[in-house]
């Protein structure tokens, strides 16, 4: 035990300690060997400064993008590669994992499902993000419920997996029931279900995990955009006329549309990674399969590289747009800042 | 016609009364100035006759209706903000076109009037653009336009130049005046701290202190005859000289007021004498700073270029009956 975390402490003061030293001496090596001679004059000290200054943002950014290559561009490209080859990556089998995979009914069920996902989560996040930041910020209670709603932000997706698993929980007949859900329906008068294998119903049953988590998300950022919105600008569409509803949606909405749609992308994007909560709670049966746990199913159950890694290609080229625009947005409004 | 009537207003935050007692009586077509120190109720004043604030007991009258429950839409009025309010996603003309749309006006017809608020604002080529691509003094003429679209019987300005530097308050100050003109049915009703625009502005200044009404009265009614200490400080700049104690002893009052521009310095035998500290040579006039023994130095304006040095012992009087004086209540007292 006590090795261990010694042995650990020596790694992290190892790694700091290399850190310091490259950023140090690099940039101790290119001052020294570049450094303005004090004898020349003119346009040899300029052109040595421009030397320097154009070097040493390079050497800053050289590790970064070294490990960034490695463990992110070169994976990338690997994964391309082996999608057009066998399960064994052996031989070159051309568009066919593609081709297949447009054939296989699990396939199509999981970008259906993908999609669903992408409508109905960041739709229902964010609309409820907003409704419960505004109505929040008139309550005297709100700065409470505000917390306990951001409350599961803080749960990891598995761990909210296992809280719903248990208020989804169904016994068989005759036998105690102990899922939240079911002691609802009971206490109504109705019988229990097995709710996590009812075809159709199930998918959004998982979704409620997720809404759950990003809604604290989703009304944080926007319940901080909404006190931005200067007061004067509302009183001054009451006194143009305006009634609650419509100050809300002509004045307060277009004023944090930006956030709106940063906090939309956002969710989108993690809801196109959507992963733990399927292979928590249903590993894909009864047509809950999403691209993510198809491709771990394929990649590391049936252990067949081709068609996993075609998969995770058509995953990322399904975030990639959304991520472009994302980034592009981020940056125009710095620029015009 | 737009007559205002304000009777015995008042306005509480739980217990704390920010107006006390309002009674005010504003003719249609009066450019009423309300003025004050900070925290004195002036806006609080303005939003409770806007409605943005609710009026804790009392009537407030529009033209003879008693509105105190009357949306703010519906009062006939019109508001520009200090800080212009306008809605920095919509243009120009989305601003001023805005209220119009809620109440349902066709088309054609807002382009019409929006069009004309423009043009009378000099906005014509501006109306496309949003609003964080105009400059300030635009930006205020956008909220005037905004207001002026709603055909008002009452405008309400909050404290609308204070954002602006120097040189373009003067000039909206002119403008401001000139709408007035322009539009002689309609009430105006403005509030600001500076006298100077007070004084320039208004038919009647209204001066609050302490959420009280002190005075209310023509400019140059309240210079001439202030009816409160208070009043006689605040109206006129640099502000009115206070003597007390044995300073006033000869006038057979607790304070003598007298206004920097109502002394001579004479040869000597004047009523007070001192000594110069601090001179302002400000080209047309010069204000001399003298020390009489009191906390405050006596300002004394001088036409011209002062011809007194720092440090020389000079004696002053008021010019013939140029005084106030203010008896224990900081009342007047006739002389």
């Amino acid at each position: 035990m006590f090795e261990q975390i010694a042995y650990a402490s020596i790694i992290v003061i190892l790694g700091v300690g290399a850190c310091l030293a490259y950023f140090w001496g690099s940039n101790w090596l290119l001052d020294k060997y570049l450094l303005p001679d004090k004898q020349t004059i003119g346009s040899g000290t300029v052109n040595r400064d421009k030397t320097r200054s154009a070097i040493r943002p390079w050497l800053f950014l050289f590790p970064a993008l070294f490990f960034l290559s490695l463990f992110l561009v070169y994976p990338v490209f690997a994964t391309l590669y082996f999608s057009f080859f066998d399960s064994a990556s052996r031989n070159f089998v051309g568009l066919s994992n593609y081709l297949w995979a447009f054939r296989d009914p699990a396939f199509l069920q999981s970008i259906y499902n993908n999609l669903l996902w992408l409508i109905v989560v960041p739709l229902i996040a964010t609309a409820l993000g907003l409704i419960i930041a505004t109505i929040s910020d008139r309550l005297w209670w709100g700065n409470i419920a505000k917390s306990l709603i951001f409350m599961p932000m803080a749960i990891s997706f598995v761990g909210a997996s296992v809280i719903w698993k248990f208020i989804y929980d169904y016994r068989g007949v005759g036998v105690e029931q102990i899922g939240l859900l079911n002691a609802i329906v009971q206490g109504l008068g109705g019988t229990p279900q097995a709710w996590i294998s009812i075809e159709g119903l199930n998918s959004f049953l998982l979704m409620v995990v997720m809404i759950w988590i990003e809604v604290g998300f989703a009304m944080v950022i926007l319940s901080a955009a909404l006190r931005g919105v200067p007061e004067e600008t509302l009183e001054a569409a009451r006194i143009d006329g305006a009634n609650d509803f419509q100050i809300f949606f002509t004045i307060m909405i277009p004023q944090i549309m930006p956030t709106i749609i940063v906090v939309w992308t956002t969710i989108t994007i993690k809801v196109l990674k959507v992963f733990d909560i399927i292979l928590a709670m249903t590993n894909g049966q009864w047509d809950t399969q999403v691209l993510a746990n198809l491709m771990f199913d394929w990649m590391f159950r049936a252990g067949d590289n081709g068609r996993g890694s075609m998969i995770a290609v058509v995953l990322m080229l399904a975030v990639l747009p959304i991520m472009i625009w994302n980034i592009r947005r981020v940056n125009s409004e710095q620029g015009t800042r | 016609m737009a007559d205002l009537k304000i009777n015995n207003l008042y306005k509480k935050y739980g217990t704390v009364e920010v107006l006390k007692n309002i009674n005010l009586d504003i003719k249609s077509g009066e450019f009423i100035v309300f003025v004050g120190p900070s925290g004195c109720g002036k806006s609080t004043l303005l939003r409770c006759i806007c409605g943005l604030e609710e009026i804790s007991s009392g009537t407030l009258e529009i033209d003879g209706r008693i509105v105190n429950d009357v949306a703010p839409s519906k009062r006939g009025i019109a508001m520009v903000f200090q800080t212009y309010a306008l809605y920095p996603h919509m243009s120009v003309y989305d601003n001023m076109a805005y209220s119009l749309k809620l109440a349902k006006i066709p088309h054609a017809q807002i382009k019409q009037m929006v069009e004309e608020a423009a043009e009378k604002l000099h906005l014509s080529a501006y109306l496309d653009r949003l609003p964080k691509e105009l400059s300030g003094g635009q930006r205020q003429r956008v909220a005037i336009g905004r207001s002026i679209v709603r055909n008002p019987k009452v405008f309400l300005f909050d404290e609308p130049l204070s954002n602006l530097d120097a040189a373009l308050r003067v000039q909206m100050r002119r403008e401001i005046g000139s709408l007035n003109e322009s539009l002689p049915n309609t009430t105006m009703i403005y509030v600001t701290h500076d006298q100077v625009e007070a004084m320039t502005m208004a038919d009647r200044i209204v001066v609050l202190r302490d959420g009280i009404i002190e005075q209310v009265g023509a400019p140059m009614e309240l210079y001439d005859n202030p009816q409160s200490i208070f009043v006689a400080g605040f109206i006129g700049s640099p502000k009115m000289n206070f003597f007390v104690g044995k300073l006033a002893s000869k006038f057979n009052a607790k304070t003598v007021g007298v206004r920097p521009e109502h002394i001579k310095i004479v040869k000597s035998g004047g009523v007070w004498n001192g000594k110069i500290i601090y001179t302002e040579i400000l080209g047309s006039d010069s204000y001399i700073y003298v020390d009489v023994g009191e906390e405050n130095p006596v300002i004394i304006r001088e036409e011209g270029k002062a011809r007194q040095k720092i440090g020389e012992e000079i004696s002053f009087s008021p010019n013939n009956n140029q005084y106030h004086l203010f008896d224990e209540n900081d009342k007047p007292i006739k002389h």
